[in-house]
């Protein structure tokens, strides 16, 4: 494979950047694999990359109905963060964080990191309680968490609503500092390359359309593109986890929602860290273009459309609204929606099955870009070794029956209740 | 803008109403024996097809009754909408 440099950038230059190698192959599928992964989105192509750089097992398949970068890789708001309380949670997702870090020059494509810092903006006594109580388990678990007063927070982000008589007037926030964003498509672009040259098959436009299991054995897929034999079979396919299930026969502790983004208009640097509403459900970055990049709530029932409702829009910005009065001033440039894996407890899945040799990764809800690598890295090793990391040990699907819930912040499919 | 139909009202807005999930689970009996298997079917699992599902709101903002409704998870298309105690077809 070609390396990417500034000395490959001149010598291509010469030739007016008509011979770059493709990033990635569009083989045809062959009969047999030793591993399938189902979803080339950023958690399958990360694990198909880890399957091979860790665990050297390269007869592997990416099986991907759409396109590379077509869904919720391509389509979150790219925060990066570990800012979690539960030691589950915390450690998968610090984890994580090393692998963001490097990543970069581990994959030789620039996934254009920025540690930026998130602040989490709380509007009341008990929040500032709260946000003290999960920053000090954050420290324990060696993650950086700073506690704001309200005059630390006005320092970073003078433009947020400082004003008397507001709702919500802002009483702090806890920071963290090695939080921040990354280019969503690149971390696609840059997995799906290097899992490809190291001999992963990524077939894209190839739907699966069913299941060979016998004697409680996985031995197969059934895909548009033809049957694929495979040895193992793992599940990467976020808000379609329950689409697959019902072919498998399997009912899973997770409804797919809609989730919704949108940016603004560009607009000159402003907000140099990523914000979070406290007394709602907002967060706001900028993008290196300029945009403002926003998020919020659920749409609220069940749905596989990939496009939003406007209730919920309206309702998001009038939080953000809230918090930066500004924002108001903007044109929207694009709205869009992605369906979640909405679990129960709000924390994901990644796990074997009760067939041999299939395993399942889901559950992402809100979460999912910035799990890509820790998410790849532990289900990469459970495949291989067919056993769950200690990192993912947590992230069972028999805790709904036992009742070890990994219940964050209470968050689930139940956006009604909470 | 969902408009949904509720059977005590007529046409409103889906903003007089609140979701209220899968209508199809069914609670365990009470007074009964029940295994942490069958709490675990009707706290947590779901279907959660793609296509038509049938699902409770609640007409908060209007008469307050639950309703069910059948709609499509992937167009929003809206089929029939029932009373809470009525039988679906």
């Amino acid at each position: 494979m070609q390396k990417y440099s500034v000395f490959s950038l001149i010598k291509n230059a010469f030739s007016d950047h008509q011979n770059w190698e493709v990033a990635w192959k569009d083989p045809t599928p062959k009969k047999e694999y030793d591993v399938i992964i189902i979803g080339g989105g950023g958690h399958g192509l990360a694990t198909a990359y880890y399957l091979a750089k860790e665990h050297n097992i390269t007869n592997v398949a990416i099986i991907e109905k759409g396109w590379i970068g077509g869904g919720n890789v391509g389509r979150n708001t790219t925060i990066i963060r570990s800012n979690y309380m539960h030691d589950d949670n915390a450690l998968f997702s610090e984890f994580g964080m090393d692998l963001w870090r490097k990543m970069s020059q581990d994959l030789n494509y620039n996934v254009m990191f920025s540690p930026r810092g998130i602040i989490n903006l709380a509007h009341s006594d008990a929040q500032m309680n709260a946000y003290s109580r999960r920053g000090n388990s954050m420290r324990l678990n060696g993650i950086d968490a700073v506690l704001l007063n309200r005059e630390e927070v006005q320092k970073r982000i003078p433009m947020a609503d400082f004003s008397d008589n507001v709702r919500f007037p802002i009483f702090g926030g806890l920071m963290q500092p090695s939080a921040g964003t990354a280019r969503h498509d690149a971390v696609a672009w840059g997995y799906a390359r290097q899992a490809d040259s190291m001999g992963v098959d990524i077939i894209q436009n190839c739907e699966v359309t069913g299941f060979d299991v016998t004697n409680g054995k996985i031995v197969g897929v059934r895909t548009s593109r033809g049957d694929i034999k495979a040895k193992k079979v793992g599940l990467c396919v976020a808000g379609s986890t329950n689409i697959l299930a019902e072919m498998l026969n399997m009912t899973l502790p997770i409804e797919t929602h809609l989730l919704q983004a949108c940016v603004s208009e560009p607009v000159k640097p402003l907000l140099d860290h990523v914000v979070t509403f406290g007394a709602g459900h907002f967060y706001c970055s900028q993008s290196d273009k300029g945009e403002m990049v926003m998020g919020g709530d659920l749409d609220g029932y069940n749905s596989y459309s990939q496009r939003g409702n406007l209730p919920t829009l309206q309702h998001v910005l009038t939080e953000g609204i809230a918090m930066f009065p500004f924002l108001s001033k903007l044109k929207m440039l694009r709205t869009w929606g992605g369906i979640m894996d909405m679990s129960m407890d709000g924390s994901p899945i990644i796990d074997k099955t009760h067939i041999d040799g299939l395993y399942l990764n889901c559950g992402w809800c809100y979460g999912g870009f910035k799990a890509t690598p820790a998410s790849g890295w532990t289900f990469a090793h459970t495949i291989a070794q067919d056993r769950v990391h200690e990192l993912n040990a947590g992230y069972n699907l028999n805790r709904f029956n036992t009742g070890d819930l990994i219940d964050e912040k209470g968050l689930g499919t139940k956006t009604w209740i909470s | 803008m969902l408009y949904i139909f509720c059977p005590h009202c007529g046409s409103r807005s889906q903003n007089e109403f609140a979701y209220g999930g899968d209508a199809t689970v069914k609670r365990p009996e009470l007074n009964k024996e029940i295994s942490d298997q069958e709490w675990n079917n009707f706290v947590y699992l779901r279907k959660s097809p793609r296509g038509k599902h049938l699902e409770l709101w609640h007409h908060i903002s209007g008469c307050r009754q639950w309703i069910k409704v059948e709609r499509d998870t992937s167009t929003h298309e809206i089929f029939k909408t029932y009373k809470a105690d009525e039988l679906t077809e």
